[in-house]
């Protein structure tokens, strides 16, 4: 889609005010039901569009100028109101830009508005957010998935040709699968970090969904690279290129993981999809299928749940009160500014999330909680290495079902965490996950996850461009 | 089960007021996911390293140059109280409020 909008923008068959338009008008009548936009920026983006042309016209032309994009609302934007969606940070205006949406703007690419996102990113159906659901655009009455719930549904909708997300247990593969899109989690480290609102430092990443793998390809080619800002970021211009070697097919092995298909709640569809998907790929591009064990599978969940509520409640500290955000008026002195404060603005999930992980950080905890975690994390990490010694490319499911009604799980947070079964391990390993869509059922996308080994996104990305087109 | 005093130091240690009937809530969602997360005693990790660093990155290191370009105006932007050109807060010396 960014190729053929490129060609039309520079051969100025539209203008990128013209494109803006459309998308902001496409938004006006389809977000009202849908709330996929938490912020339309109409005169910002009508303004940058104007920009944009003005240089198409001069020719100074980069690959993303003109392009309409929305961007999750944990990204810092110098003077546009950013708020994790949580009460807390409701009028927060940031003073700076964070290194990844600067990229975009230095590139002329044109912002839309902002997405929403379940609480700091903590969800798997965007139900968490002060802003209310964002809804599945092919059914209303299910969920988009989340966190990233609000950049999906907004690039399935086509209320944005691309969109980025963040993705710590899951949040940008999951709402992709629900809502029909490509959504790329890349390697830890691939994409700076730096003015993104963070939840688990250690697991953070930013990636792109959009409606087509190459399209993907296009947007993470613009945002990766070393940032003095965020010390994780790795250098990747071995790992992105722009015209990078063909995977040659018949020469790729892929894995079958048995634990994946051996989880209880495994929609027998779904199982089948995947199944359908490997045998297309073994008789049309000869590619080589090994089964492969991941023995640690199970443990992904419980180690995630130990390691990510000890970060947040870490990162959240910052919340008080007193700096910015919402402070209570209901307050004696400084205890009750912070508590009082945290008490009114935090939702429940980020409540349960900092009292867990203060509990298991605490002291004569850490080591039965947190020091375990953090071990098995790398078993975890040493099933994958094992594995990718004798397969390039893991196939699973995305996520076990299609997309839940709203409200579904919305009491029952154990539930919640169980939809990130097979994204949680790729996380903990910092290894790039993609999800594919693979056609639907009942007219709900199901998807399919490539899991590749460290900084192979680029062959991830081809591979995903195979199976995208056998259910085009 | 974490007991309702647990509970509540927690939430002491984590700055969040809760009401009694939060507490309790809590405590039994926090029953079940630390039963659940209890799987991971099942592992044996004897011989195991922690990994707190996925991609192997260690001891970043830069010159120690200041690199600040905020102007005083752009911080307070988002304050939410200020009084003299200052945040202004609460008084911080008092009776400890985790002493009961």
């Amino acid at each position: 889609m960014i190729k053929e909008l490129r060609e039309k923008l520079d051969s100025k068959k539209i203008s990128a005010v013209e494109l803006t338009q459309q998308y902001l008008a496409r938004i006006k009548k389809r977000n009202p039901e849908l709330n996929a936009y938490v912020l339309v920026l109409e005169d910002y983006a009508l303004e940058q569009a104007k920009q944009a042309d003005v240089r198409i016209a001069k020719g100074d032309i980069q690959p993303l100028t003109g392009i309409p994009y929305a961007l999750k609302d944990v990204f810092c934007v110098d003077g546009i109101e950013t708020t994790a969606c949580s009460n807390i940070l409701k009028g927060y205006i940031p003073p700076y830009t964070g290194t990844v949406a600067k990229k975009l703007y230095n590139q002329g690419a044109v912002l839309l508005g902002k997405t929403n996102t379940d609480e700091f990113t903590m969800g798997a159906s965007t139900e968490n957010s002060c802003f209310g659901v964002t809804r599945n655009p092919h059914d209303i009455t299910k969920v988009a998935g989340g966190s990233s719930g609000g950049s999906a549904a907004a690039v399935a909708a086509d209320l944005a040709v691309f969109a980025l997300g963040t993705d710590t247990g899951g949040s940008i593969r999951l709402p992709a699968a629900y809502c029909g899109v490509a959504g790329l989690r890349p390697t830890y480290g691939l994409v700076s970090r730096y003015g993104v609102i963070s939840m688990a430092s250690s697991l953070d990443t930013i990636g792109p969904i959009t409606t087509t793998c190459a399209d993907a390809q296009a947007v993470l080619q613009e945002i990766t690279g070393i940032d003095p800002l965020d010390s994780t970021t790795i250098a990747s211009t071995n790992v992105v290129k722009q015209n990078s070697k063909k995977i040659e097919l018949n020469k790729i092995t892929i894995g079958v993981p048995k634990e994946y298909f051996s989880v209880a709640g495994l929609n027998e569809t779904v199982r089948q999809r995947i199944e359908e998907v490997i045998a297309q790929l073994k008789k049309q591009y000869k590619i080589t299928v090994k089964e492969i064990s991941l023995p640690h599978t199970q443990f992904a969940i419980p180690t995630y749940y130990v390691l990510c509520p000890c970060e947040v409640s870490s990162n959240m500290a910052r919340y008080d009160g007193i700096k910015y955000g919402y402070r209570s008026e209901q307050v004696e002195d400084l205890f009750s500014v912070y508590a009082q404060s945290r008490a009114e603005g935090f939702g429940d999930e980020v409540k349960r999330r900092i009292m867990l992980g203060t509990y298991a950080l605490s002291a004569g905890y850490y080591e039965a909680y947190y020091l375990k975690a953090a071990k098995v994390r790398t078993l975890i990490k040493q099933d994958f290495t094992k594995a990718f010694q004798e397969v390039d490319v893991i196939i699973t499911p995305t996520t076990p079902n299609t997309a839940f009604a709203v409200g579904e799980k919305a009491q029952d947070p154990l539930e919640m965490y169980l939809a990130d079964i097979y994204l949680a391990a790729v996380s903990l390993a910092g290894l790039p996950g993609l999800a594919v869509p693979a056609g639907q059922l009942k007219q709900l996308p199901i998807g399919v996850q490539l899991i590749g080994r460290q900084f192979s996104e680029d062959s991830l990305l081809q591979f995903g461009a195979i199976i995208e087109q056998l259910y085009k | 089960m974490l007991s309702k005093a647990e509970v509540e130091k927690i939430a002491k240690l984590s700055r969040i007021n809760l009401t009694e009937a939060e507490i309790k809530h809590f405590q039994g969602e926090f029953a079940t996911i630390l039963k659940f997360v209890e799987q991971l005693n099942q592992v044996d990790t004897s011989q195991v390293t922690p990994t707190y660093q996925i991609t192997g990155l260690a001891n970043k290191t830069r010159p120690d140059v200041i690199d600040y370009q905020f102007t005083r105006e752009q911080m307070f932007k988002s304050a939410i109280e200020t009084a003299e050109d200052h945040l202004k807060v609460k008084g911080v010396f008092g009776p400890s409020p985790l002493t009961p």
